[in-house]
């Protein structure tokens, strides 16, 4: 019952609208770039995968997309990791600070990573881990650490703290409990979490670009880089541009039954 | 749930805070450090006191008037966005489908946007705008429009509102879609009994409903619009003239741009300020939220 007059009207318009502009991607990708500067043509009248066949055999393209996954995975394995057992703290104890340490938490995660780019260039610089995955993937964790333990927190919170005592009177250890019991009750959360740390990591430009300058260059930073050459190769670009939506709405369309519940972070 | 106080618990969270003390707290003394000071190149660097902090509060210098002038805009442009986007998203949520294989469709179709490399999405609405190349470039211009984000300050500003209304308003919408799926059933046989409008059963019921998430959308979509940094980047390139700077471009031209270190980290220093204050204000007002209903908290 939850439905407004004109529901399927509106739903479909808007869906048209966020399509629109990735389809003129793809359509553009697929074309020559004579095609493209001269005439204007709805789908590909000549269809050609030069563009990607470009991307696929030349190396400064495609260690692009590898280095990219390389910091986003180790940002995502960091990240859950270390937010587990805070989640745990944060939702079952009250300690000296809980409060301001999880406002703190929070409020990295809203800070501009506009602010952090030139300190975070002279510290990775400084402990020679610039330009590698690494630099990128910790500089990440400021926003993407703060996002995991906020998410967790609420997933933890929904286990009934029976199911520990009762753990804890079977003679479980702590490790053992969290790893044997908690973990696997709250997988779908863990699932969510890994989600948005994906997702955060994957499209952010500013701080991967500052970090990097030959050998962990991101996609991204190689797009730009061939926007400011002179002579656009838009075929180039558009396809370019269409390979990174790819990794993305294929972890969509894993997690697709929990995006309702992963975007109310577990608690609403 | 009562919580146990347990001292020990900071064992827990002892590894969050070391890897967050180290990305946040380590740059943030550097920033501190070169605010108070200028610096002529060949790592030579002079004491400068507050001076930085005054010239960047007095719009008549160089620097505060760039500062302040940025920051109007990004006010702007954030109250703008907000403004389409939350009613916007309220909407297409209540346009749902109910159940079906549609559910599943519109959903990852929704999500799409938000997975997309921000440079990326510039990317595509930088070639979708184009008059020679882009779709709505040409379409407007043939309709007898004379659109050119390029060199018109208005035609820069709609393109980049509307870029970031594609990007965004899903992150509303599924988040209100979350909101309205935890609503039983029961309340709306019990709105039919009485005989409540559409509009009442969406005033009583719905809007009550999505309060909390509606407030960390407008939270999320503040913060991130506050510090847009690489959309509008790509597309304008803060151009026409400075008509599409915001803060963040502002900041990087002077500290990676430039290399003023100490302006930029004075300027860092407040912007981060800014942010810290809002912040603080949204969580508060969402705690309490919290407090007043603590049977809603804590379900998973």
């Amino acid at each position: 019952m939850h439905s407004i007059p004109g529901r399927r009207l509106i739903i479909s318009l808007f869906l048209i609208f966020l399509l629109l502009p990735i389809y003129w991607l793809v359509n553009m990708s697929f074309k020559t770039n004579s095609e493209i500067v001269t005439t204007m043509t709805l789908w590909p009248h000549q269809p050609t995968l030069e563009n990607y066949k470009r991307i696929f055999t030349d190396e400064s393209w495609y260690s692009g997309y590898i280095n990219s996954l390389k910091y986003v995975i180790i940002n995502t394995v960091i990240s859950i990791a270390v937010a587990l057992p805070a989640a745990y703290g944060f939702s079952r104890y009250r300690f000296l600070g809980d409060k301001h340490l999880f406002f703190w938490l929070l409020s990295n995660r809203m800070a501009p990573a506009a602010v952090f780019a030139l300190p975070f260039f002279n510290l990775y610089s400084a402990i020679n881990l610039f330009d590698t995955p690494w630099a990128v993937a910790l500089a990440h964790c400021i926003f993407n650490v703060p996002l995991a333990v906020w998410i967790l927190e609420g997933f933890v919170s929904g286990v009934p703290r029976e199911i520990d005592e009762t753990a804890f009177l079977d003679g479980y250890s702590f490790p053992r409990f969290f790893i044997k019991i908690l973990v696997p009750l709250i997988a779908s959360g863990i699932g969510v979490a890994a989600f948005f740390c994906f997702m955060f990591s994957w499209v952010e430009l500013l701080l991967a670009r500052t970090l990097t300058s030959v050998s962990a260059k991101p996609i991204s930073a190689i797009m730009t880089r061939t926007v400011s050459a002179a002579g656009m190769d838009w075929g180039l670009l558009a396809a370019a541009g269409v390979l990174t939506i790819i990794p993305g709405a294929l972890v969509i369309w894993f997690v697709r039954n929990y995006i309702a519940r992963g975007f109310a972070l577990g608690r609403v | 749930m009562d919580k146990t106080i347990n001292q020990k618990a900071w064992f827990l969270v002892l590894p969050v805070f070391a890897v967050v003390a180290f990305s946040a707290i380590l740059p943030l003394m550097t920033v501190v450090n070169y605010s108070m000071q200028d610096t002529f190149g060949n790592n030579q660097f002079f004491w400068n006191g507050v001076g930085w902090f005054k010239e960047l509060l007095d719009p008549s210098t160089d620097l505060g008037g760039r500062f302040l002038a940025s920051l109007g805009r990004n006010l702007l442009f954030s109250a703008i966005i907000l403004s389409i986007e939350v009613p916007l998203g309220i909407v297409v949520a209540l346009s749902m489908p109910r159940e079906g294989w549609s559910v599943a469709v519109c959903l990852v179709i929704l999500a799409l946007p938000l997975l997309i490399p921000w440079n990326v999405v510039g990317t595509i609405w930088q070639i979708f705008g184009r008059p020679d190349i882009g779709l709505l470039g040409y379409t407007l211009n043939s309709l007898g429009f004379d659109y050119n984000y390029v060199s018109n300050e208005f035609d820069a500003w709609a393109t980049v509102i509307v870029m970031d209304v594609w990007h965004w308003t899903s992150l509303v919408a599924l988040l209100c879609y979350a909101g309205l799926k935890s609503i039983p059933d029961a309340y709306y046989q019990a709105a039919q009994i009485d005989g409540a409008s559409r509009w009442a059963v969406f005033k009583a019921i719905q809007l009550p409903k999505m309060n909390r998430v509606l407030l960390i959308a407008v939270l999320l979509r503040f913060m991130d619009s506050f510090m847009i940094y690489t959309e509008p980047f790509v597309v304008t390139g803060g151009g026409p003239g400075n008509s599409t700077t915001f803060v963040s471009i502002e900041l990087v031209k002077i500290a990676l741009g430039q290399f003023d270190l100490g302006k930029a980290a004075a300027l860092s220093l407040v912007y981060n300020l800014i942010i810290l204050i809002v912040c603080w204000v949204f969580y508060t007002v969402m705690t309490n939220a919290g407090a007043e209903c603590p049977a809603k908290q804590g379900g998973a």
